[in-house]
């Protein structure tokens, strides 16, 4: 079961891929979507089996691969709880956003090939969940880091997407630089890549030192700190988010299933599939925390003013991805997984949503060109508002679990972060609630701002495009109330199993259901305080954010142009990079190299030939005193330098 | 008399080609009408006989009289290639001769004739014999390079080889004396006797130097080079293959023949001076033909650079060397006669023979076989493997390199790295380059050559070894 979960998307790849000329457009997509859904199905009843029905964790060898040394990788799927939540996370979004794009896709004339990398990205992903050592699990980070460089760049002709899918792809390498070298270390320390036999020598590690660049630092806390760098880098954490916002230039399915639901979460599952590990440094976690609440926070602020309904979504995203590491850092490993959870479904159907949305404008992106658009998109506008409230937290829905639990996983946490955290996490709440209805009321509400051409047009998405929204918006509404025992709850221990590991002395899951009853309260007064500041803002008075942002120059521009990082790291890192790389290019290689290599001897070889060339005069009498001289010169070698 | 008739029986093959020689030119004169085409095919039997008699006739290791005359294996092998060489040269040249009108039945003759000069010359024991058939090779060479009497560069040609030849004569006598008066003999294993006692003074090296200017001239090695590119270029395209063909194998077994017998004691001091033109010729050739846009001139100064290639075995001054030589110039004959037979194929529709290399130019649209077999000559003449011409240069840089000749392999790779430019270049432009005209058909005589020779390029690895064999037969026959 477990092989057909994996291989069928990397199956459905490949003859997408490869066959997709034979096979045409139509059949190419229904059959990566088959397979897809076949897939889900399949996970599904994986999660039942061993999540639910509390079977315990396998490991399930499929092949011999590295075997030099000490070092020895085989493909194997670890298949315990985690496993199948992701799972169940991956192939569920993965086959809707399939079927969705069959729509959604259905002018483009590259299809195959779209779907070919869809399924390619599903089977790097599910490489990357099912993974049973560090270095299985580096393939398939890297696998949905090539297939989210192809996606981004999908429309490869046009010049800001292949910017994005190289800056994606770059900035990963950063975070992928330091989760390689967590790896070796890794394997320098423990002998092994495999986690059974790491997380079982961990603790023989516990407040030990090795050198690390000349300095003597704790190992286990340099390992995890290491592998932290990859999952920032992945899931777009402070500092290494920027190519999160850029990579919407992909189409919208793309953005949901890659930039929402699942690759930007592997950071995530990372850090809680390392949870053996983590627990034993308290300095990676307080660190953890730290850059997690701040990339909430930050993320938050720059959403309140982006105009275009992607970014919106990507900062949102980002600031999501933030609150799941928050919990990470305090321990709280389950409730984290519990938001990736939610936080799948409902971000998947806010940009499936907004692709719709973006359909029906006729590829019109910018929010300030929308409004009005409720009567015309009725059933989108009900998705959207379903993807809000549990965004926002709104009670029973499921950001309404996950959300509001890690504010309260915050309040009730014990590293020197956690009461930062709380306020972070809580101030981002309120401004994730005034976002998310600013992208609403901007988009559905109030005034049309289109052309009237464009509102002419505007028209319902087909049903292959509906249906999946349908789906993921049930899932919004209930996956949170339905399996919030389970995840979080009083079944939590049983749930989870062997999967997360806690030290005795972490109780932050009890203790959490235990904080003072205005921390539950907060996070929603701050939604309800989000809600009405949008309203008051976008409906009510819609001049107020001109003349806020009018009379807050500095600040808005501060927050519109994403805190100055893209211009930072333009000015400290590109720029620099750029010139170093064209000195290399100009005058190492083209002036240094070729000019005295490859060119400078051509051109001599030339000048040489020509004298050369001189000499054949065409005169006898030249030609014989070549002769003579030829032999003058032996004669007179051998009077006065020969060797005898 | 009846002491000489052993002597005769040694030299059958060469009594043979003079004697059918002269009976052709009567025939020639005699018969009324052209017999061009007449005695071209009884010139090719000729030679054909001389060669059946050279490979299954006599015993070797004979001489004839009084040890003037060698036909040891090394001159029969190399006399082989010589007379191979000239029947092929000869069948190449019927058609070219018709289409030009220059069909006149001396010009079999003089090739025959010269060949005659040439197998003397291989089996020269002797300085005397060595230059009666050094000069009556010459004078008909003279004779046929101007063979096309009306045309102003062909007489240009035969005039400048003639002085330059006369010169080179002059200087090969000279040293003749001089070897004559410091060792008192002329005959090589009694010089040999002489030096091998010490006696080698200055006068004797001298005497080398001038000797080997002489023979120089013959391979056309640098600076004695001088000649080639304008006779190449001015004589007729059959004579131009003639030219780098057969005699260049004749001169070199001379050259080898003269040093190895006669100055084994001295192999120190003329080593250097084929190290010198070895290099010179090498380096020369590779340089010079880069710029040149005739492909007969091109041509000249790749035989320029591969006589230096050849000597470079020769340098080693071991019968590894020797052996190395041999094969190189039985390489280099067969690939040389192809490319000529692709030259000589060069006949545009419009304008007659062309000689341009931009004349070449989308070939390989035009005529597919031809392209690849002169693609394959070239790559072979560069020295790529695994084609033939790497098995030559090969061989000689391996024993020049067991000799500690190391610099002078290293310089000859390099220059061979340098020559393979221009040889790619011809490919580029007829793989690459668009078409520009169309050549006529090509004779049969001519494709069959090409295709020969191109078998031989392509598959020498796979029947070198009894080449390899026999070379070293030859080369040990020397020693």
């Amino acid at each position: 079961m477990y092989h057909a979960i994996v291989f069928l998307p990397l199956l459905g790849a490949l003859l997408a891929g490869f066959g997709g000329r034979v096979l045409g457009a139509k059949a190419s997509a229904y059959l990566t979507s088959g397979f897809l859904v076949l897939s889900a199905v399949l996970s599904w009843v994986a999660f039942f089996d061993v999540a639910i029905g509390q079977k315990p964790a396998q490991t399930i060898d499929v092949l011999r691969w590295i075997n030099s040394g000490a070092l020895e990788a085989n493909w194997a799927f670890r298949v315990d709880t985690l496993t199948v939540v992701m799972l169940v996370v991956v192939n569920t979004v993965s086959s809707l956003v399939h079927i969705y794009s069959i729509g959604y896709m259905s002018h483009d004339p590259h299809q195959p090939r779209f779907f070919s990398y869809l399924s390619l990205f599903t089977f790097a992903m599910l490489m990357l969940v099912t993974a049973d050592n560090l270095l299985q699990l580096f393939f398939g980070w890297e696998g949905v880091g090539l297939a989210s460089y192809l996606l981004i760049g999908f429309w490869y002709k046009k010049p800001s997407a292949c910017a994005a899918a190289m800056k994606a792809f770059i900035v990963n390498r950063i975070g992928d630089f330091g989760f390689a070298l967590g790896i070796f270390a890794a394997f320098v320390v423990f002998g092994t890549i495999g986690f059974t036999e790491i997380f079982a020598k961990a603790p023989e590690q516990l407040g030990k030192n090795f050198e690390f660049l000349g300095m003597q630092v704790d190992i286990l806390t340099t390992i995890c700190l290491l592998l932290f760098m990859g999952a920032m880098g992945k899931s777009a954490q402070f500092m290494l988010h920027t190519w999160l916002p850029d990579a919407m230039e992909g189409p919208t399915p793309v953005s949901a299933l890659i930039h929402a639901a699942t690759m930007v979460t592997a950071g995530v599952f990372l850090v809680a599939r390392c949870s053996p590990l983590f627990e034993h440094s308290p300095t990676a976690l307080t660190v953890v925390t730290f850059v997690g609440a701040l990339t909430a926070f930050f993320a938050a602020t720059v959403g309140l003013v982006q105009n275009d309904i992607k970014r919106v979504i990507a900062y949102s995203t980002c600031s999501q991805l933030g609150y799941m590491f928050a919990a990470l850092g305090l321990g709280a490993y389950g409730v984290a997984i519990f938001h990736l959870f939610t936080h799948a479904f409902f971000k998947a159907l806010l940009f499936l949503g907004s692709g719709s949305v973006i359909h029906a404008m006729s590829d019109e992106q910018d929010m300030r060109n929308m409004g009005g658009l409720r009567p015309h998109l009725k059933m989108t506008w009900l998705m959207m508002l379903i993807g809000t409230l549990a965004l926002t937290g709104f009670p029973l829905t499921a950001g309404y679990f996950s959300k509001d639990a890690i504010i309260e996983v915050a309040y009730a946490g014990h590293n020197a972060m956690a009461p930062f955290a709380f306020w972070l996490l809580l101030t981002a709440a309120f401004m994730t609630s005034f976002y998310s209805w600013r992208l609403m009321f901007m988009t559905f509400h109030g005034r049309p701002r289109a052309s009237s051409e464009v509102m002419s047009h505007v028209h319902e998405s087909p049903m292959s495009m509906m249906g999946p929204l349908i789906v993921l918006a049930i899932g919004a509404l209930l996956a949170g109330a339905l399996f919030k025992t389970n995840f979080i709850g009083h079944d939590e221990a049983l749930f989870w199993g062997e999967a997360l590991y806690r030290l005795p002395t972490n109780k932050i899951v009890d203790e959490f259901h235990h904080v003072p009853g205005w921390v539950p309260i907060a996070p929603f007064i701050a939604m309800l305080a989000g809600f009405a500041l949008s309203w008051l803002m976008y409906i009510r008075d819609p001049s107020i954010p001109g003349r806020l942002a009018a009379q807050h120059q500095p600040l808005y521009q501060f927050l519109l142009n994403k805190w100055y990082f893209d211009e930072i790291y333009d000015f400290f890192l590109v720029r620099p990079a750029m010139w170093i790389g064209r000195f290399l290019w100009k005058k190492g290689d083209g002036w240094l190299i070729d000019g005295f290599g490859p060119d400078g001897v051509s051109a001599r070889v030339l000048d040489v030939t020509n004298r050369i060339v001189r000499l054949q005069t065409g005169f006898v009498y030249h030609y014989a005193f070549a002769m003579l001289i030829g032999v003058a010169a032996l004669v007179t070698y051998f009077m006065f330098g020969g060797v005898h | 008399m009846t002491n000489l008739t052993p002597d005769l029986m040694v030299i059958l093959p060469e009594l043979v080609l003079a004697g059918g020689a002269m009976a052709l030119l009567m025939l020639g004169v005699f018969r009324k009408e052209d017999s061009f085409d007449l005695v071209s095919s009884l010139s090719l039997m000729l030679l054909a006989i001389a060669g059946a008699l050279v490979v299954f006739g006599g015993q070797t290791g004979e001489t004839a009289f009084g040890g003037q005359f060698t036909n040891d294996t090394f001159a029969r092998f190399m006399k082989a290639m010589t007379l191979f060489g000239s029947a092929v040269t000869v069948m190449m040249s019927v058609t070219f001769m018709k289409r030009r009108q220059i069909q006149r039945f001396e010009y079999p003759v003089l090739v025959v004739l010269a060949t005659l000069g040439m197998c003397m010359m291989i089996s020269a024991g002797d300085l005397v014999a060595l230059y009666m058939g050094l000069e009556l090779q010459s004078l008909a060479l003279y004779v046929v390079a101007a063979f096309n009497r009306d045309s102003v560069r062909s007489s240009e040609a035969g005039l400048k080889y003639f002085v330059l030849g006369a010169l080179s004569s002059g200087m090969l006598l000279y040293g003749a004396s001089l070897v004559y008066g410091f060792s008192g003999a002329t005959q090589f294993d009694a010089i040999a006797s002489v030096v091998a006692n010490g006696n080698a003074g200055l006068g004797l090296l001298f005497g080398i130097v001038f000797v080997v200017a002489g023979l120089a001239f013959k391979v056309s090695a640098v600076p004695f080079h001088m000649w080639t590119p304008d006779v190449y270029e001015g004589a007729p395209t059959p004579v131009t293959a003639f030219f780098a063909a057969a005699p260049k194998v004749a001169a070199m077994a001379i050259f080898t023949r003269v040093l190895i017998e006669a100055f084994p004691g001295v192999t120190k001091d003329w080593q250097q001076i084929i190290v010198f033109i070895s290099i010179a010729s090498m380096v020369l050739g590779a340089f010079a033909a880069i710029g040149q846009n005739n492909i007969k001139r091109l041509m000249a100064y790749s035989s320029i650079g591969h006589m230096g290639f050849a000597l470079v075995g020769l340098a080693a001054g071991t019968a590894e060397g020797v052996r190395g030589v041999i094969i190189y110039m039985a390489i280099y004959m067969i690939m040389t006669l192809g490319t000529f037979a692709c030259i000589l194929a060069m006949r545009s529709k419009d304008e007659g023979q062309v000689e341009d290399i931009s004349d070449l130019a989308g070939l390989a649209r035009n005529d597919k076989l031809m392209a690849f077999v002169l693609a394959m000559l070239l790559f072979s003449l560069a020295g790529i493997p695994p084609l033939a011409g790497f098995f030559g240069k090969f061989f000689v840089f391996a024993a020049a390199i067991k000799e500690g000749l190391v610099a002078l392999a290293v310089i000859g790779v390099l220059a061979s790295v340098v020559g393979a430019y221009y040889y790619l270049r011809i490919i580029k432009i007829m793989y690459l380059d668009d078409p520009v005209q169309e050549f006529e058909q090509t004779p049969r005589e001519i494709r069959l050559v090409m295709a020969l020779s191109g078998i031989f390029v392509l598959a020498f690895a796979l029947f070198a070894r009894p080449i390899i064999t026999a070379a070293e037969a030859a080369a040990a026959s020397l020693f």
